[in-house]
């Protein structure tokens, strides 16, 4: 797996700015707390919500991303999720969630997440519904879909299962879509 | 009607930055001596917790002696990178910006016991002014 001790080795030596971990955790806590008063517990909107703001900040994200990793196409899918896990989440939050689960077709994998720093020190709202509904760091999988969407994939990404949920592991599946084709701009007659 | 949609992003900005800068010195406070008076905690706020969130310290910090300070950062970071073509612009979009960190300050001294008002202006990008009116103000 060539391709793959590549993509760990320009993880590790990629340098960027570090920010303080719990600074992050804070803010990405008290936006999600802050969602959920808006949407008055609607969980299933406070998801969305965290996914639309992940999908803009992918969209930019992934410029700082090739810029910083100096990385160029990958050859498929395959490279695409370790590039996903060993250079994207190592160099912007400094850890390697594993892929895994991939499907017979190559189209569909799962991130398993050791640790998420987006999620120490959560607790979630003991309503009886939190549990089932809210997925508290859903702002990855709008990051992912951003990211991808501008680098031609469309993809979709969604959690099947979180810790913070009492799951034995924080599980996210992501399944390519299509390969979005250079389109011909429009005529201007 | 503009007018109150920028009062809404500001109270909710602000808000949130409340709430982080509680939890930053709370976090950040726990392994050092007793705060022993308001420019101790001011002083914390300019050194400590500045480098936490923004990774340098406060440059220029004033005081009257009667509960008002003023905070200069000279290189402020969120606006590190920004610029438009217009002076007038840039700094009329640059001031959201600030709203989020007024209320990491303004959090930051509630819960190290000092109840203050926050505003911030900049004239010049980068740099930001803070400018703290604690409760027993006197002009």
């Amino acid at each position: 797996m060539a391709a793959s001790q590549k993509a760990a080795r320009v993880g590790e030596e990629t340098r960027v700015d570090k920010v303080n971990a719990e600074l992050v955790t804070l803010t990405y806590g008290t936006i999600v707390a802050q969602l959920c008063n808006d949407y008055d517990h609607d969980y299933a909107q406070v998801n969305q919500q965290l996914d639309k703001m992940g999908y803009n900040i992918g969209m930019r994200l992934i410029e700082d991303f090739l810029a910083k990793s100096n990385t160029g196409r990958c050859s498929n899918f395959r490279d695409t999720a370790d590039m996903i896990s060993k250079v994207g989440f190592k160099i912007f939050l400094n850890i390697t969630p594993t892929v895994t689960n991939w499907s017979a077709d190559n189209k569909q994998f799962s991130l398993l997440f050791d640790e998420n720093p987006l999620a120490d020190f959560v607790e979630l709202p003991d309503d009886g519904r939190a549990q089932d509904e809210l997925w508290f760091s859903n702002i990855l999988c709008g990051v992912l879909r951003g990211a991808l969407e501008m680098v031609q994939m469309s993809i979709e990404a969604h959690f099947v299962s979180d810790v913070l949920r009492g799951n034995d592991v924080t599980e996210i599946r992501v399944t390519l879509i299509r390969y979005i084709e250079d389109e011909m701009p429009p005529d201007d007659d | 009607s503009t007018t109150i949609f920028r009062d809404s992003v500001y109270v909710r900005l602000e808000r949130l930055g409340f709430r982080v800068g509680e939890g930053l010195s709370e976090r950040f406070s726990c392994d050092r001596p007793r705060f022993t008076d308001q420019l101790d905690v001011i002083k914390f706020l300019c050194k400590d917790l500045w480098t936490v969130v923004f990774k340098k310290q406060i440059d220029n910090l004033k005081t009257n002696h009667r509960g008002v300070f003023v905070l200069t950062d000279n290189k402020f970071r969120p606006f590190a990178r920004m610029s438009m073509t217009t002076h007038a612009d840039a700094v009329a979009r640059a001031q959201p910006h600030l709203y989020f960190p007024c209320g990491i300050i303004r959090g930051v001294l509630s819960s190290l016991g000092i109840k203050a008002t926050v505003q911030a202006e900049t004239a010049e990008l980068p740099s930001a002014t803070f400018q703290i009116k604690t409760a027993q103000a006197k002009p």
